[in-house]
């Protein structure tokens, strides 16, 4: 029979654009020690470990077996899964799957990303199709930008909007001591910000960041005797769309999409924009806070701008985004996914402190990274059926 | 717990280098095999695991190459860096949560592109030890000293696993290198880091392999007899050599350890027909059967002379020609599950054993086997 899971204790580095003071597996071990801390537990009480990050940004082969003394994995199952910026979040929904086989009671999942010490953009290039796609894809941002070109060019939304989304999160990170960039800005402060890839300015993307979390899962069998609130995972979801760039729909997030209408079907939501309390979505430029949030089923195509504009999405508003400061406030890539689901537990677990929002029944947290790809996991208070 | 099966395999022959197929390519071939030994179509696959490096394949999110391929695009997907056994490990946890109910697995690598002495060398810690210049052969040697020290085995007794793995891949199709040699033309090859010599080294191999996992409520629906998954495991043991018996390997004894009781088998020797392990080099071959319980420690080289390991002997090991004969990275454990689930079904042709009811694969991941995974496979649910 599966088992039920649920997150019992999260821990997390104080992420910081350069961390010369620890190498890979120090920075592993902060995270690792702050999440056994936080869920009461030691070492011993550990059955597996799952770990990622994205290889050619430290540029050490065999991260799972290299990262044993900081991982606290030695004589233990350690595995790795790597999927890109989804990463941390395919790591969780990993460790969802090995505590439901009933195959291990308590798992140790770790996210982490040392990425001053790499040439992000240029490793990023290397994931698309040597002969087609490689010569016209530059990093990240070259690709972001053209989904927020065709977003606005079909929706008829502006920089403007997308700017809303960025004083927004810059605004949460204030009342997250985790977050690496704790500054508050206002719209102007974006618009005037440097022109990375039109539209997108500076202020208006993610940093790169060094950082780790590290978070425990454990089954129904001992999840409550751990903690008194535990997180329980309602659901999970990855969808990777195809691979080449002329397959995507832009404008569009259909891995989005996919995933949200699996999950929430999983669990009961018919409305997600009423039944759902906060969420930690992965996103890594201001727009997607507009795209990605109609994809998702909140609002209707095209609505998210004013959807945002009103409020709805700030704290104490009637569906909170990204209370954390989001991925905008702090990215260290492997970790970043892995980073909303732990703050969506914490949200869940009522332990989110000057980041709380009150009442939380059901979060949504997400990862976002190779082709456009999602992937989503619904957290909730109650135990699921 | 509930029960799954493997319901089907697929393999491209392992060559020196696939100049003609791109990873794609190789994994459509693996995959469409799978699929028809199955008698499924990609419709009835509901999620898929892929097993790649990015540094094996020189790529970041090395999946984005074979999730097409794959038929990921309109599925649930993950990817696990490593050995294919721990991609399939994975997937199996996948059908046991209850989510999924069939779950296809790639494992693919190509060599042929690959400076592997670079791309094992990044395996070592930055700071202390990649300056030295160590890589995977290079560390094998300082294992294979340790070993043949601490057991009196000597560089002839371990060539000898080299002779009887060749000469299973002559009867085996998808073999890269099946060969007619004796322990002479082992000891005559070139010494490569002492004491291992050419023929003691697995070569380098392009290949993709698939496998299909299915949870028991489905694992009869389809065309093919299922082999039952009765027991797994893994575990790693430290990182730095300092810190390990280089000589030995209890990473692999934990974790046949716990395979073994979580199959129920209480005296593996009697109970496990034939194995496939892991022998990227010969002397491997000895000590990991030995680490598994399967013979004394420092003892298997006698049994090997025997030929209690032989095709025909009491206990068949790598009756497909092993690693030696075919080492693509990343996928060579998949190929290992996919070896003993031919055997079980009585599909495996030529290099088909005797009797075959109950079999164990084996992968690594890391230097010297840093981390082991043991499976045991069963005819019977």
């Amino acid at each position: 029979m599966a088992k039920r899971v649920a997150i019992v204790g999260t821990g997390q580095t104080f992420h910081k654009s350069h961390r010369p003071d620890v190498n890979g597996q120090e920075l592993i071990n902060e995270a690792v020690q702050r999440a056994l801390a936080d869920a009461d537990l030691t070492m011993k009480d550990i059955d597996a470990i799952l770990i990622g990050n994205m290889d050619h940004f430290e540029g050490i082969n065999y991260v799972d077996c290299w990262s044993v003394d900081g991982c606290g994995g030695v004589m233990k199952p350690v595995i790795k899964i790597t999927t890109g910026g989804t990463t941390g979040a395919s790591l969780a929904i990993g460790g969802y799957h090995m505590v439901g086989s009933g195959m291990f009671e308590k798992v140790l999942i770790i996210g982490w990303e040392k990425n001053s010490e790499s040439d992000t953009t240029g490793a990023i290039t290397t994931a698309f199709d040597p002969i087609w796609d490689r010569q016209v894809f530059a990093g990240a941002i070259s690709g972001l930008a053209a989904e927020a070109q065709a977003y606005m060019a079909r929706f008829g939304a502006s920089d403007r909007d997308g700017a809303r989304v960025s004083v927004r999160d810059r605004k949460h990170a204030m009342n997250n001591p985790h977050a690496q960039l704790r500054k508050e800005v206002s719209l102007e402060d974006v618009l005037a910000s440097p022109m990375l890839a039109d539209p997108i300015h500076l202020l208006d993307v993610c940093p790169r960041s060094d950082g780790a979390c590290a978070v425990i899962m454990a089954s129904e069998d001992s999840a409550e005797k751990i903690c008194p609130v535990p997180d329980w995972i309602w659901g999970t979801s990855a969808h990777n769309t195809y691979s080449y760039l002329g397959d995507g729909d832009w404008g569009r997030l259909t891995s989005m999409e996919q995933c949200a209408k699996e999950v929430f079907k999983k669990a009961g939501i018919k409305e997600p924009r009423k039944e759902l309390d906060v969420i930690e979505m992965y996103q890594p430029y201001s727009f997607a806070g507009l795209i990605w949030i109609e994809d998702m089923g909140i609002v209707g195509h095209g609505e998210a701008p004013q959807f945002v504009w009103d409020g709805n999405t700030d704290m104490g508003g009637e569906l909170p985004v990204n209370p954390s400061g989001g991925v905008i406030a702090c990215n260290p890539i492997g970790a970043t996914g892995l980073i909303r689901c732990a703050e969506a537990a914490m949200q869940v677990m009522g332990k989110a402190e000057g980041r709380q929002v009150p009442d939380v029944k059901f979060a949504v947290s997400t990862g976002f990274g190779g082709c456009m790809w999602t992937n989503m996991l619904l957290h909730g208070k109650r135990k699921p059926n | 717990m509930d029960r799954t099966a493997i319901i089907g395999v697929g393999m491209t022959t392992i060559e020196a280098e696939k100049r003609r197929e791109t990873f794609a390519d190789m994994t459509w071939e693996a995959v469409n095999k799978a699929l028809s030994d199955a008698g499924m179509t990609i419709a009835d696959i509901d999620n898929v695991v892929t097993t790649s490096s990015d540094f094996w394949d020189g790529r970041t999110i090395s999946l984005m190459a074979v999730g097409d391929v794959s038929g990921a695009a309109e599925k649930n997907v993950s990817c696990v860096e490593g050995d294919g056994t721990y991609g399939a490990f994975y997937a199996n946890a996948r059908a046991l949560s209850g989510s999924y109910k069939t779950t296809l697995v790639t494992g693919h690598s190509k060599g042929s592109q690959c400076v592997s002495s670079l791309i094992t060398n990044a395996a070592f810690d930055p700071i202390y030890e990649r300056v030295l210049g160590m890589d995977m052969i290079t560390a094998s040697a300082m294992q294979a000293n340790a070993y043949m020290n601490r057991t009196g085995v000597k560089p002839e007794d371990a060539a000898l696993v080299s002779v009887k793995n060749h000469g299973n891949a002559l009867k085996n199709p998808m073999a890269q290198l099946p060969m007619n040699i004796t322990v002479d033309d082992v000891m005559a090859s070139e010494m490569i880091a002492d004491p291992l010599r050419k023929l003691d080294c697995s070569p380098v191999s392009d290949g993709c392999c698939a496998v299909i996992i299915a949870h028991e409520s489905v694992a009869t629906k389809f065309k093919q007899k299922p082999i039952w998954i009765r027991g797994l495991a893994f575990c790693t043991d430290s990182f730095f050599f300092g810190d390990r018996d280089l000589a030995r390997s209890k990473a692999l004894t934990e974790a046949a350890k716990k395979a073994y009781a979580m199959a129920g088998i209480k005296d593996p020797r009697k109970e496990i027909d034939l194995v496939e392990l892991y022998d990227a080099f010969s002397y491997q071959e000895l000590l990991w059967l030995e680490e598994m319980g399967l013979a004394d420690y420092g003892k298997a080289a006698a049994r090997l002379k025997a030929g209690e390991f032989n095709l025909d002997g009491a206990l068949p090991v790598n009756p497909s020609g092993g690693l030696l004969s075919g080492h693509p990275v990343i996928a060579a454990g998949l190929y290992r599950i996919a070896e003993i689930v031919l055997q079980l079904r009585g599909d495996a042709g030529a290099h088909q054993v005797k009797k075959a009811k109950t079999g164990l694969a084996h992968g690594v991941n890391g230097l010297c086997g840093q981390s082991h995974c043991v499976w045991i496979l069963d005819k019977e649910k």
